[in-house]
C-alpha cells in the first residue's frame, strides 16, 4: 500500500511558486530535476532574484517559467530567446535565462537559436533534450534517434537528429554544455559558470521522458534512464563535436561536459552616447 | 521627410526607444531611420532574424519597461501574427507599423495596397479587439506613430499603424513640435510596493477601465506572463469560465472606450446626402472628387478613417440615418465597404482597385455622378 508524502516546506519554497504545486510533469520526468538545478543555482548565484528574469517557450519544458519565482514569462512556441533578447537589450541589468525543450528551441525556434548564438546576445540557454515532444504525446522531435519510434514514427523515424553541440558551436556560441539529470551537481554549477561570464550560452539537458519516449523506446521508466546515462555517460575529452551525437538505444558512449568556452565579442546595441 | 522617415520620428518623438526589425519593402526605410538615431539616443537598434524573433523581441522589450516598436509590410504582418495575439493575452504595450503593398503573397513588393484592413483586425486566432490608425500624409505619419504609443500604453495592448507605400514614400513637409508639446499618456503602473507574501496580481483590472496596472520585469514583483489562459495573478486556469472572463475583458477594455479611440476627419458632412468613406492615401483621391462635385453642387461629404479599427459602428450608424447613399474607395476589394455595409444597413456603392496604383479622383467623382444620378 502506498501513502502520499506530503511535506510543510521545501528547500526551494523562497524561489519556486509552491502555490503552483503540484506540478504537471509525469512520474520518472526529468524536467524537475533540471529546474531543481537551475532554482539551486538562482539561489546561489549572489544576484539578487529581483534581477532574474525567466523564459519559456511551449512545451512541457515550457512550464518551468510558471514555476519559478521570479519575473517568469512563458511565451509563444519557439520564440522564447527572441522575446528574451528584447528583454535583456532593453534592460542590461537583468539576468535572463531561456528555459525550454528541444522541440521548441531546435525546431520551430531553430532559427532563433543559431542566431542568437551567431549574436552572441547575453542570454543562458538551458535546453532540456528529452528526445521527443511530450506535451503533445510523444511525436518525432528534432533530437529524436534515427529509427527510433514516435506516435509520428510509428515505423521508426527515418530523419537524422540534430547533434545540438555541435550546431550551436558551428552557430558561433561561446560557451556549449551537456549534461543529464542524472548530473545535478555539474548542472548546478554549470549554470552558475553561466551566471558569470558574460554572452550566449547553452546547456542542453538530456533528461527521461518515460511516457512520451522510453515506453516506445525500450527504456522502461525514469529510473533506467537514469542508470543508462550512468553508465554510458563519459565526460567528453578530446572527442570531435562532430561525434556527440546520441542514440541511446546503441551501446555506445553519451559524451557530456563542457564542450567549447571561448571569449567572442558579445552583443551590445550601437552606441554613440557615453 | 517621407512618411516612413516620418513614422520613425514620431515613433522616437514618442519616447520609443527599442526597435526590433526585419527589412521588407516598402517599410525599411523605418529600420533604417532607427538604425541611424537609436544608436544618438542611447536606444536599442537590432535587426533580427526574421519578423517572428522582431515581434518577440519587442514583446519582451516591453515587458521591461521600454516604449517598443517594430516595422513591416503585409507579409512580414502576417508572420507576426500569432505574437500579436501573445501582446494581447500578456497585455503588453507596443506599436506595429504595416507598410501595405500589393497583396496577397509577395505581391507587389514596390508598389501601394490597402489589403491589410482585415488581417490587422483579425489576423490572429481568437477573439480579440485591436486598435489601428491609418495616416494620410507623412506628417499624419509622425502624429498617428505618437498617439499609437499613447494608445498602447493606455489600454496595454498592442496597436498598428496601418500605413501604405503611397504614404510611406511621399515627401512632404512634417512639422515636428517641441516634445513638451507633444501628449504623452503614461503605462498604468502599480502603486503598491511587491507584496510580502503570495502574488502581485499584474492582471486584476482597475475596475474604472478594466486596464491592470503593469509591472516591468526586474522591479521584485515577480510576475508570471502566460498566453495561456489565466486568472488575475497571471497563473494558469484550464477552466471555460477563467477563459470566458479573461477574453471578454480584453475584449470590452477597448470596446468600451471607442470613442476615446476614435479618430475622424469630416468634410462637408453637414449637408451631405453621399457621404464617401475613405483612408490612407485613397481619402486624398476622395477628398479632391468630394471637392469637384461639391463646386458642382452635389451634396457629397468625405468621412476620413484616421482610426480604422474598432470600427465607428456608432458614427456610421448615426449617419445612415440622414444620407442616402455610402460610396466606400478603397484599395482592396471591398473590406472596408462590408464593415460600412454592416453598420449602416445598407448596400454601399464600392470604389476598388486591388493595389499597385493609386485610384484617381475621376473615378470616385463618376461614382459621385452616379449617385447623385446625374
Amino acid at each position: 500500500m502506498t501513502q502520499a508524502i506530503v511535506v510543510d516546506s521545501h528547500p526551494l519554497d523562497q524561489i519556486l511558486r509552491a502555490d503552483r504545486m503540484p506540478h504537471i510533469f509525469c512520474p520518472g520526468c526529468g524536467i524537475g530535476i533540471a529546474m531543481r538545478c537551475y532554482a539551486q543555482a538562482l539561489l546561489e548565484s549572489g544576484i539578487p532574484q529581483q534581477r532574474h528574469v525567466v523564459v519559456s517557450g511551449i512545451g512541457c519544458t515550457g512550464r518551468v517559467a510558471g514555476y519559478i519565482a521570479i519575473d517568469s514569462y512563458h511565451t509563444t512556441h519557439g520564440r522564447a530567446i527572441p522575446f528574451a533578447t528584447g528583454l535583456k537589450l532593453a534592460n542590461p541589468n537583468l539576468m535572463v535565462t531561456v528555459f525550454s525543450g528541444d522541440g521548441d528551441l531546435a525546431a520551430i525556434g531553430g532559427n532563433h537559436l543559431i542566431h542568437a548564438a551567431r549574436r552572441n546576445v547575453d542570454i543562458k540557454v538551458i535546453c532540456v533534450n528529452n528526445f521527443n515532444y511530450g506535451m503533445t504525446g510523444g511525436q518525432c522531435a528534432p533530437t529524436t534517434p534515427l529509427g527510433a519510434i514516435a506516435t509520428t514514427a510509428p515505423y521508426g523515424n527515418p530523419e537524422q537528429p540534430f547533434n545540438l553541440p555541435y550546431l550551436l558551436v558551428a552557430a558561433g556560441a561561446g560557451y556549449v554544455s551537456r549534461w543529464t539529470t542524472l548530473h545535478v551537481r555539474q548542472l548546478k554549477q554549470d549554470i552558475l559558470r553561466c551566471f558569470a561570464r558574460p554572452g550566449f550560452t547553452f546547456i542542453e539537458v538530456l533528461s527521461a521522458c518515460p511516457v512520451g519516449f522510453g515506453k516506445s523506446n525500450s527504456i522502461a521508466d525514469g529510473l533506467e534512464e537514469l542508470q543508462l546515462y550512468r553508465e554510458r555517460c563519459v565526460i567528453a575529452d578530446g572527442v570531435p563535436l562532430e561525434e556527440m551525437g546520441i542514440d541511446l538505444r546503441e551501446n555506445r558512449p553519451i559524451y557530456i561536459g563542457n564542450f567549447i568556452d571561448r571569449d567572442l565579442p558579445v552583443y551590445h546595441p550601437v552606441s554613440l552616447t557615453t | 521627410m517621407h512618411g516612413d522617415e516620418a513614422c520613425a520620428e514620431g515613433a522616437i518623438a514618442a519616447g520609443c526607444r527599442f526597435f526590433a526589425g526585419y527589412p521588407i519593402t516598402p517599410s525599411t526605410e523605418i529600420a533604417e531611420r532607427f538604425a541611424q538615431r537609436m544608436p544618438e539616443l542611447g536606444g536599442v537598434f537590432i535587426q533580427m532574424e526574421d519578423e517572428l524573433a522582431s515581434i518577440a523581441a519587442v514583446l519582451g522589450a516591453s515587458a521591461a519597461g521600454a516604449r517598443a516598436m517594430t516595422a513591416t509590410s503585409g507579409p512580414g504582418l502576417s508572420l507576426m501574427l500569432e505574437n500579436l495575439g501573445l501582446g494581447v493575452m500578456l497585455e503588453l504595450p507596443c506599436v506595429i507599423v504595416d507598410i501595405q503593398r500589393g497583396a496577397p503573397s509577395t505581391g507587389l513588393p514596390t508598389m501601394v495596397g490597402q489589403a491589410d484592413v482585415m488581417q490587422a483586425r483579425w489576423g490572429s486566432h481568437g477573439n480579440y479587439s485591436i486598435i489601428a490608425y491609418a495616416p494620410w500624409s507623412p506628417q499624419e505619419a509622425f502624429d498617428l506613430t505618437v498617439l499609437c504609443f499613447n494608445m498602447a500604453d493606455r489600454f496595454r495592448t498592442p496597436v498598428v499603424l496601418l500605413g501604405d507605400e503611397v504614404i510611406g514614400h511621399m515627401m512632404e513637409r512634417v512639422v515636428i513640435p517641441p516634445a513638451e508639446q507633444l501628449p504623452r499618456w503614461e503605462r498604468k503602473r502599480p502603486t503598491t510596493p511587491p507584496p510580502t507574501a503570495g502574488p502581485y496580481r499584474a492582471f486584476e483590472p482597475d475596475p474604472d477601465d478594466l486596464v491592470p496596472p503593469l509591472p516591468h520585469a526586474g522591479e521584485g514583483y515577480r510576475v508570471h506572463f502566460t498566453g495561456l489562459t489565466h486568472d488575475e495573478r497571471g497563473y494558469p486556469d484550464m477552466s471555460g469560465e477563467a477563459h470566458h472572463v479573461l477574453v471578454t475583458r480584453l475584449n470590452e477594455k477597448i470596446d468600451r472606450h471607442v470613442e476615446e479611440i476614435t479618430r475622424l476627419e469630416d468634410y462637408g458632412l453637414e449637408d451631405a446626402r453621399i457621404v464617401v468613406v475613405s483612408f490612407g492615401c485613397t481619402a486624398r483621391s476622395a477628398r479632391r472628387a468630394v471637392r469637384e462635385a461639391r463646386a458642382r453642387g452635389i451634396p457629397v461629404g468625405l468621412l476620413r478613417l484616421v482610426s480604422l479599427w474598432p470600427f465607428p459602428e456608432a458614427v456610421l450608424r448615426e449617419l445612415a440615418q440622414r444620407v442616402d447613399t455610402f460610396i466606400v474607395a478603397e484599395m482592396n476589394l471591398g473590406q472596408v465597404r462590408l464593415e460600412v455595409e454592416r453598420c449602416s444597413g445598407r448596400p454601399a456603392v464600392g470604389v476598388h482597385h486591388a493595389g499597385g496604383e493609386m485610384i484617381h479622383p475621376e473615378q470616385i467623382l463618376q461614382a459621385i455622378l452616379r449617385s447623385a444620378g446625374r
